[in-house]
């Protein structure tokens, strides 16, 4: 292997059960890189990774590390480990119920006479976490603490145990633009230490923001490997969904109807204790208002005492000029609403269910348990959507669970268009979304509008709110702070008045 | 060819049970050559299956209650045995009206029926709370009962045995003059028909399933999941009424020491033998019942092996435990790795 | 900077919630039965005679516990170990010391093939240990379904041997010292539970322990072996199991085949009300010793009192069980919200 590179993957090949998840792959990584992996869903990112830690075998192919002259395989993330190649998961891979200082060294906690020293373990966590400028109590169980701090010290054992290769596998979904910018700039050390690592994800701008090089995959296939400077935005995206994309620029024109001034939602002073502090709101009809603020600002939750999955305690709501004091979900669906979670894989898709059942249920649940609608029609509204939306699935029988990511969204969003809903709420619909299923559920959003539908748009992507939002209200620390109108809407004025005053 | 068709016979939902069910009936048949030999004396129907089918009838009605608490909730309800005992104390206790020892009903006999289904479904309706409302887990939430039963029992009929010699008592345990088959038959039969029904004509089934695979999502999309949870807690509950009639009417008494005895675990490996997952979500309820009448079959193969009660267990424990494995995902998995490697190597 | 401040422990409070319960009812217990002799120091130890099986039972249930599993083949397990000593010493005439190490080997052995199921055919521990329960119970019947008495004189020796204690003696009308004294089952039950204790705070394998419980995907992810770690939980279990039987052995000199009916949910509620979590990843063993005490302490209050059946115990317990498992929903439930407001 040539003295620079730490890392070649050759010929590839993993499949699964009905499906080549990877077809003759290559990748290499060079040392003090950092080396961005890109690709749609079910472009086999993710797939590729495993193999390569050792969650997964595979078929075909061969992996060579630095420092090894036979080719290596990792037959578990233990041995991977051992070899200098570590990894940090999207979802927070440490144990809610042992402190901090034990996430990061359990298995190998400093010993003395054969007994674990605790004393040292915790000096040599703080020690550890204040390089990284974190200042926590080492002690505290995990659980006590914030999605995003978990993932900083899941990154800082990674950090601390990697020798090679530190993998990053969407590592920035649950962190603010601060937290990220910590973390870029840890990766740069790293970087400059002559680590070399693999940072796979979907944001654009972080891409540029911090990588030295690209590989975009695509289908299971390798489409190719580009230093970042040869590769701008529009052609990195073009090589991921393989079309050219002059969508990015705008997509409004498609608006062919103005919001009619009939109000659809009025909350007033509507609060929820300890997520959202009281606020006042109106949607008018047809009208797509878009919610955004940091991390934490309450977006969610106020969506969620809109919708009643989280019972207000304060405030009134009137739904169409009527009084609405939901108490339980299906109150709100009986008015007209409809509520696309955030945590698509915890709140939405029911997993085990077919793609049929899970389409129809919300129908259902408006319709009584007792009024059980024929097979004949769960399979014509289930056809109909999955070719309205575009959902490939090998059946309408399929488990849920078997689709990708994107698909498994598109089922949710069916789910609730089979309802007809007068307003509905979308929670960072295009989250863990390729770029070519993002504009397409952008677009639908539009056109829901002109039917007349009210959308509530939450996503931390500004941009693509600008793109199909009427009006934004934003948010901070837990309370509505300030209202755009379209003309004054633009990405300056929204991150103005998402920082507030001291910027 | 052969191979496609295995794997096609493997994969349909109720191979395990029903296969299963074939070997123990086998093993039965070669033990005691006459097992399925009928013969009708005086208008009733004799012979061992009957024998097996008449003893599986509580343990049947107990896998179709435990069936839809396993499926909504994930867990399992370990009082069934204990509420048995306490409905068949509390129906003896009406019946008797508070004596040891009657040769007439005190109180209509509807009366102590309606004493029993009440006392189960009181019974799971307390199971219900702690488990929906109070989130707590089920094994630990009927625990409590699974504990505590069998005492209140005892405090129903005052720590002795209540007895009720009444002919038509015992008509609930043992035929009903002028029908070939024990009414227990019917009874559980009837449960299985009117649930099913139940499960099917409405979206319950649905609900039970998506509560079981995804509580939160089924909440927001309109379902409350919390009162299906609570229902079928009550509805186990019930059945362990229904169960703890029968039996009380066999031995005519209520023994609150012996009335569902280790039932529990025996309703909750008929839900396991019957296919369905043990942590929720999807499920079945003629595997369950398939599972149960297999329970029960078995039972009868070892008695005739000579094997007494108290020993048993150790035989149903090692049958269990080997078809639960072979269920497993991990041996399915390693089944078929072994089967790759083997056409590699040829 | 990133900031957080240190947050209230809800399992230290259970903890003392625990041992609270246990001195209230025990100084209630001295005060309610002063006159029948509550207050001796004897009474105090007999809790720990009488339960020492309990303790080395429950402290090998926390444990499985903590894995996020459970164990209720404990009781059978139990009555099989005492029918395999009794059988072993008195039908094949083996050595006391023979027999006990047997009987170790079994447990581990039986502990082997239940961690195996669980771990790595990932069978649900819950029906897992119920065969084993099965199993044992009915292997007892099978040894024998008649009691045997044990004879052998070794182990009565160590059985019936009284270890006095130099202090909290007490005169007698007579003016002779009465010394209080415990039997060689508590001094062996002490040192499993300090072992143990130690093992789980002190050793890597301990703290493996509470990691599969607490985030079994995680601990995967982050290189620990967990089907290895929790294969050897239950073999732990087993073989503390085996201990106990032998302990139980040596306080009823028998085997039976009804001995330690119901000894599992004893544990089991031990286990909770000493402040383990049945989902896993929390769990002190020195709470656990609480438990067994608390239950203890009302056994002791039922046998003063006299009039009020066994069956009570088991109702307290229950009563007591579902208190502190109601008490653990609404804490865990604070936590989450308290977590989510963020």
């Amino acid at each position: 292997m040539e003295s620079d590179i730490v890392l070649t993957m050759r010929h590839i090949c993993k499949i699964f059960p009905g499906v080549k998840a990877l077809d003759d792959v290559d990748f290499t990584l060079r040392k003090g890189e950092i080396h961005a992996l890109m690709g749609e869903n079910g472009a086999g990112k993710s797939t590729l990774i495993k193999v390569l830690t050792g969650v997964f075998d595979f078929d075909e192919g061969e992996i060579r590390l630095s420092g090894y002259d036979e080719p290596i395989l990792n037959k578990s993330p233990q041995e991977a480990q051992k070899r200098g190649i570590s990894t940090v998961y999207q979802e927070v891979n440490l144990c809610p119920n042992l402190s901090v200082a034990e996430n990061i060294f359990i298995g190998r906690e400093p010993c003395k006479l054969g007994r674990i020293d605790w004393k040292k373990m915790y000096s040599m966590a703080r020690e550890l976490l204040s390089k990284l400028d974190i200042e926590v109590d080492v002690t505290c169980p995990m659980e006590n603490y914030s999605i995003a701090l978990q993932q900083m010290v899941a990154i800082a054992r990674a950090v601390d145990m990697s020798a090679k290769v530190l993998i990053l596998d969407e590592p920035t979904s649950s962190l603010d633009d601060l937290e990220v910018e910590k973390l870029f700039t840890l990766m740069r050390k790293l970087r400059d230490k002559g680590v070399g690592i693999i940072f796979v994800t979907h944001f654009l701008e972080q891409v540029y923001s911090v990588c030295d090089r690209i590989t975009v995959l695509r289908n299971g296939q390798l489409v190719g490997e580009y230093p970042i400077a040869e590769l701008p935005r529009l052609k990195l995206v073009a090589k991921m969904i393989g079309k050219d994309f002059d969508d990015l620029a705008s997509i409004k024109s498609l608006r062919t109807q103005k919001p009619n001034g009939t109000q659809v939602i009025k909350a007033e002073q509507l609060g929820h204790s300890g997520t959202i502090k009281p606020f006042d709101l109106r949607i008018m009809q047809g009208e797509v208002i878009g919610l955004a603020g940091l991390l934490g600002s309450g977006r969610s939750e106020l969506a969620r005492s809109l919708y009643g999955a989280d019972k207000p305690d304060c405030g009134e709501l009137f739904v169409k000029g009527k009084k609405f004091v939901p108490s339980h979900p299906i109150d709100a669906i009986h008015r007209g609403m409809a509520y696309l979670p955030e945590d698509r894989k915890k709140e939405g898709v029911i997993a085990d269910l077919s793609v049929r059942e899970n389409i129809m249920i919300a129908l259902q649940a408006k319709k009584g348990m007792f009024k059980l609608l024929s097979r004949k029609q769960q399979e014509e509204f289930t056809d109909q959507y999955i070719s309205l939306l575009q959902i490939k699935t090998a059946d309408r029988e399929t488990p849920v669970k078997q689709l990708s990511g994107g698909n498994q969204q598109k089922v949710i969003i069916g789910r609730w268009l089979l309802t007809q809903p007068d307003f509905i709420i979308l929670d960072e619909p295009t989250k863990g979304i390729d770029i070519g299923t993002k504009t397409e559920i952008q677009k639908l959003v539009l056109k829901l509008a002109d039917k007349g539908t009210s959308v509530l748009f939450i996503s931390s992507e500004i941009d693509e709110m600008l793109r199909t939002c009427d009006h934004m209200a934003i948010l901070r620390d837990g309370s509505k702070v300030a209202e755009l109108k379209e003309d004054d809407m633009s990405q300056k004025s929204i991150m103005g008045a998402i920082a507030g005053g001291n910027q | 060819m052969i191979r496609a068709f295995l794997k096609k016979l493997t994969s349909y939902r109720l191979f395990l049970p029903i296969a299963s069910l074939i070997l123990v009936l086998l093993v039965n048949m070669i033990k005691t050559p006459t097992f399925f030999q009928l013969e009708m004396r005086n208008g009733v129907l004799y012979g061992y299956i009957i024998d097996v089918i008449n003893r599986a009838s509580e343990l049947v009605i107990l896998a179709v209650g435990m069936t839809l608490v396993v499926a909504a909730s994930g867990g399992t309800d370990i009082s069934v045995g204990a509420v048995m005992a306490v409905a068949g104390a509390v129906c003896c206790f009406v019946l008797a009206g508070g004596q040891r020892t009657v040769n007439a009903y005190q109180n209509p006999y509807i009366l102590g029926v309606l004493a029993a289904l009440l006392a189960g479904i009181l019974c799971g309706a307390w199971n219900g709370f702690l488990v929906s409302k109070m989130k707590i887990q089920p094994m630990v939430a009927t625990l409590i009962l699974f504990t505590a039963g069998r005492g209140i029992a005892q405090l129903v009929t005052r720590g002795q045995i209540t007895y009720i010699r009444v002919e038509n008592f015992k008509l609930l345990g043992a035929n009903i003059p002028g029908v070939p088959l024990p009414t227990s038959i019917f009874i559980a039969i009837l449960v299985v028909i009117l649930t099913n029904l139940l499960l099917k004509k409405s979206a319950l089934g649905l609900y039970i399933e998506a509560v079981g695979v995804n509580k939160n999502a089924s909440r927001l999309v309109g379902i409350k999941s919390d009162q299906i949870i609570f229902l079928v807690y009550v509805f186990c509950g019930l059945c362990a009424g229904i169960a703890g009639m029968i039996t009380t009417s066999r031995i005519y008494s209520a023994d609150a020491n012996n009335i569902g005895l280790n039932m529990e675990l025996d309703a909750i490996l008929a839900v396991a033998l019957g296919g369905n997952s043990l942590a929720g979500g999807r499920f079945t309820l003629l595997g369950s019942v398939i599972g149960a009448y297999t329970i029960q079959a078995l039972t009868t193969t070892l008695y005739a092996m000579g094997v007494s009660a108290d020993q048993i267990p150790v035989y149903k424990a090692i049958v269990v435990v080997l078809i639960v494995s072979l269920q497993s995902e991990e041996f399915v998995r390693w089944f078929s790795k072994m089967q790759a490697r083997r056409k590699v190597v040829a | 900077m990133i900031k957080q401040k240190k947050k209230f422990n809800e399992n230290t409070f259970l903890l003392c919630i625990t041992v609270g319960l246990f001195f209230a009812m025990y100084i209630a217990g001295m005060i309610v039965f002063r006159k029948n002799g509550f207050a001796r120091f004897q009474v105090f130890l007999n809790l720990f005679i009488s339960n020492a099986s309990l303790i080395v039972v429950a402290v090998g249930m926390t444990v499985v516990m903590i894995t996020g599993g459970i164990d209720i083949s404990v009781g059978s397990f139990v009555a099989m170990s005492c029918m395999m000593l009794a059988n072993m010493m008195e039908n094949k005439g083996y050595g006391a010391v023979s027999s006990v190490l047997i009987v170790l080997l079994i447990g581990i052995l039986f502990g082997f093939v239940q961690g195996f199921l669980v771990s790595y055919l990932k069978l649900q521990p819950f029906i897992v240990t119920l065969a084993g329960m099965f199993f044992a119970r009915g292997m007892t019947a099978i040894i024998s379904q008649d009691m045997i008495s044990i004879k052998n004189p070794l182990f009565l020796s160590w059985a019936t041997r009284k270890v006095f204690l130099p202090f909290g003696g007490t005169m007698n009308k007579r003016g002779v010292l009465i010394r209080p004294y415990i039997y060689p089952t508590v001094i062996i039950a002490l040192i499993v539970l300090v072992l143990i204790f130690f093992m789980l705070r002190y050793t890597k394998f301990g703290r493996k322990i509470y990691a599969i419980g607490g985030g079994e995907q995680s601990a995967l992810l982050m290189g620990l072996n967990v089907r290895r770690t929790r294969l050897l939980a239950y073999i732990l279990d087993g073989f503390l199991c085996a201990i106990g039987g032998i302990l139980f052995c040596l306080n009823t000199c028998s085997g039976f085949v009804e001995q330690a009916r119901g000894f599992e949910m004893e544990a089991i509620a031990a286990a909770v009300i000493g402040g383990t979590l049945l989902t896993g990843g929390v769990g002190n063993v020195f709470g656990s010793l609480f438990g067994v005490l608390i239950k203890g302490t009302i056994e002791t209050f039922i046998t003063f009192q006299g009039t009020l059946s066994s069956w009570w115990t088991r109702i307290t317990i229950a009563a007591l069980l579902a208190f502190f498992i109601i008490l653990q929903s609404i804490l865990g439930s604070t936590k989450n919200r308290r977590r989510n407001s963020k």
